[in-house]
């Protein structure tokens, strides 16, 4: 560096010394060198001059509103800050002024891309609190929409990813057969995204008919499709060259971020709450975990596909050995009565005008969730004061957690690398800042 | 701007003799009249600059959280082709762009970034407001969330849904071309008369 350096403020070894406003403002066109004609013997060279730059919030490769302050050495990044809060919306805040059962909608919008398993875990924290069984056949149900939750958050995170790869033809291929996801969940949910489909107690309904054969169709399908893409992709020279040894974090690294989900298991750890933790019944299927071996970026491209294939394999045993019974427990003081006892019942009135207006009340006490979903381990966190608006709501989102790895990933490689390392991270900005 | 024959058709002998009439110049009055409705287009440079912008509202790259997913379906899916209105081309710079569709939870971080791209936009240039959140804030009110992007920039369309249906999306940018094409006033400020909002000290030197 030449002793007339610019002062960008975050030049230097540790950019997160230097407070938060001045680093904001580093980025204005003040404070950039006055253009000039360069005098010979001062010139800095290319390589060795420092350039902070700014990445986002709005930039299309930054999968939502991610802003990262960049120190670049030549087209090499030397340090990476996250600021994080663009689409912050206060759900945390807003959960504790809501009745338990109200709460679901606001928790599926954190994350907006695995509303299934935003709405599971919430679920399972509140059912754990009031002691309360969920019926087998809710559980296959919940299993199976989380599932194809999946299988539609990674296509959609494959055509993302690919498109900023530059492979932007997946990007149609991928989302022509999430449609078709969205469209069993149309049916059973009643919309696409958001179907607060998953209650405290159990499902809001059974399957429709029809489900069970167009779901059916979509999963015979799918598999070949999974082909397809790998076909197009596996071998293609760009994304090898542009995945393959890039990016490693080492096992230890990742343990020690607290890192989750396909990002750890392509390190070679087989961590999987669905096999570790079993929770709705998830033991009763035969699937496996499929890990990488050396934890680049081509690894957990490849993980996430195998993961779709043994999403196909559960759903498909889910529908098989769908169990009769109720979709949601039968105690009324926690799920709504059906309707048709509303005209003939007056205790079921009572009940459904109690639940609606006042909800129900939690004991005191709290708890902790954990799931695995689409991007790692999904925790929530719930604080019950006795009353019927619950105390204190946390989410412990995987996406947050796993953004501190992108220093490790893209630090003292390309910027090119730094995309496919966003890309490969599949952050969710959403269940970010919630 | 519709042509339509008005003798009926005709006899092809008689129309060319007209037409050799019009070269020579030797066709006047109502006779001059009428077969100028019979061959020509008559339009205002105005209206065909504005269908001409109608059907190629080119949309900003811009993202913000559900509604973003419904935003890609229109393009993404093979379902909805908004090729077919001529608003695929999503634009990541800001300078290439006609229309920003605000698709998701404004918060108030991100607020002033939103109205700074806007700013960079060039006229003439359109905004959608798509989801309730964009609209009205939705289910959130609270601290985090601006009540509506209405409140700090100028929108054209609103489009309900939380998260709204692609065809929803495509409903709206087709009620945005209709506007485009029956709206003289281009720029925001004539259109929504706010004159004297311009930011200080930003003129160019």
């Amino acid at each position: 560096m030449s002793d007339e350096a610019p002062a960008t403020g975050v030049e230097g070894e540790r950019p997160l010394d230097v407070p938060y406003r001045e680093r904001e403002r580093s980025v204005t066109l003040e404070r950039m060198p006055a253009p000039g004609a360069p005098v010979y013997g001062t010139a800095v060279e290319p390589e060795t001059e420092l350039f902070t730059i700014n990445m986002g919030p709005h930039h299309p490769a930054t999968h939502g509103v991610l802003r990262l302050l960049l120190t670049l050495e030549g087209e090499v990044v030397r340090s990476i800050t996250p600021i994080i809060g663009y689409v912050h919306t206060g759900i945390e805040k807003s959960c504790e002024d809501q009745q338990y059962w109200k709460v679901i909608p606001f928790v599926e919008r954190m994350d907006y891309l695995s509303y299934y398993f935003n709405a599971q875990v919430f679920c399972m924290a509140v059912e754990r609190m009031l002691d309360e069984e969920v019926p087998p056949r809710a559980q296959y149900l919940r299993v199976i929409h989380m599932e194809l939750g999946r299988i539609a958050s990674h296509l959609f995170w494959l055509g993302t990813s690919a498109l900023d790869l530059g492979a932007i033809s997946m990007l149609w291929y991928a989302l022509r057969d999430r449609e078709k996801i969205l469209d069993l969940f149309e049916m059973s949910g009643g919309q696409r995204l958001h179907t607060r489909y998953i209650q405290v107690g159990g499902v809001i309904e059974d399957l429709p008919p029809g489900f069970d054969r167009k779901c059916r169709e979509f999963l015979a399908e799918m598999p070949s499709r999974i082909d397809q893409y790998e076909a197009i992709l596996n071998r293609n020279e760009i994304l090898l060259q542009r995945l393959r040894n890039v990016g490693e974090v080492p096992l230890d690294t990742l343990l020690g971020l607290g890192v989750t989900g396909p990002l750890l298991r392509a390190a070679g750890h087989p961590w999987d709450l669905r096999k570790a933790m079993p929770y709705s019944s998830y033991d009763h299927f035969d699937f496996k975990v499929p890990i990488g071996t050396r934890g680049d970026h081509y690894d957990r491209y490849r993980v996430r596909m195998a993961e779709m294939r043994e999403s196909v394999k559960i759903v498909e045993q889910a529908l098989d050995g769908l169990p009769e019974g109720p979709y949601i427990t039968d105690n009324r003081k926690v799920a709504l009565p059906p309707r048709h006892e509303l005209a003939t019942s007056m205790e079921a009135l009572i009940h459904h005008f109690k639940l609606v207006t006042e909800g129900f009340r939690v004991p005191p006490g709290e708890t902790y969730a954990a799931i695995e979903s689409p991007r790692g381990e999904l925790g929530c966190f719930v604080l019950a004061d006795g009353s019927a608006k619950p105390a204190r709501v946390h989410m412990r989102d995987p996406s947050f957690v796993n953004l501190q790895s992108l220093r490790h990933m893209a630090e003292g490689r390309l910027i090119a690398d730094l995309i496919a390392g966003i890309a490969m991270l599949d952050p969710i900005l959403g269940g970010i800042d919630r | 701007m519709t042509r339509q024959r008005i003798d009926g058709g005709g006899d092809l002998r008689i129309r060319q003799l007209r037409a050799r009439q019009m070269l020579r110049g030797e066709l006047e009055g109502a006779d001059l009249e009428q077969y100028l409705q019979e061959r020509v287009g008559l339009t205002t440079l105005e209206r065909a600059q504005n269908w001409a912008r109608a059907n190629a509202p080119w949309p900003l790259t811009f993202g913000l959280a559900c509604c973003a997913i419904e935003m890609i379906s229109v393009v993404g899916s093979p379902r909805m082709d908004a090729a077919r209105f001529g608003a695929e081309v999503f634009r990541a710079s800001p300078r290439q762009a006609d229309m920003i569709i605000l698709s998701g939870r404004v918060s108030v971080k991100m607020a002033p970034i939103i109205r700074r791209i806007y700013d960079q936009m060039l006229e003439p240039k359109w905004v959608i407001s798509m989801g309730a959140c964009a609209s009205s804030a939705g289910m959130f009110n609270n601290y985090a969330v601006v009540q509506g992007a209405d409140k700090f920039m100028p929108v054209d369309v609103y489009i309900p849904g939380c998260p709204p249906r692609p065809e929803a999306l495509m409903y709206g940018i087709i009620k945005l071309q209709n506007k485009i094409k029956g709206q003289p006033d281009l720029g925001w400020r004539e259109r929504y008369r706010a004159e004297g909002t311009e930011e200080q000290g930003t003129e160019l030197a």
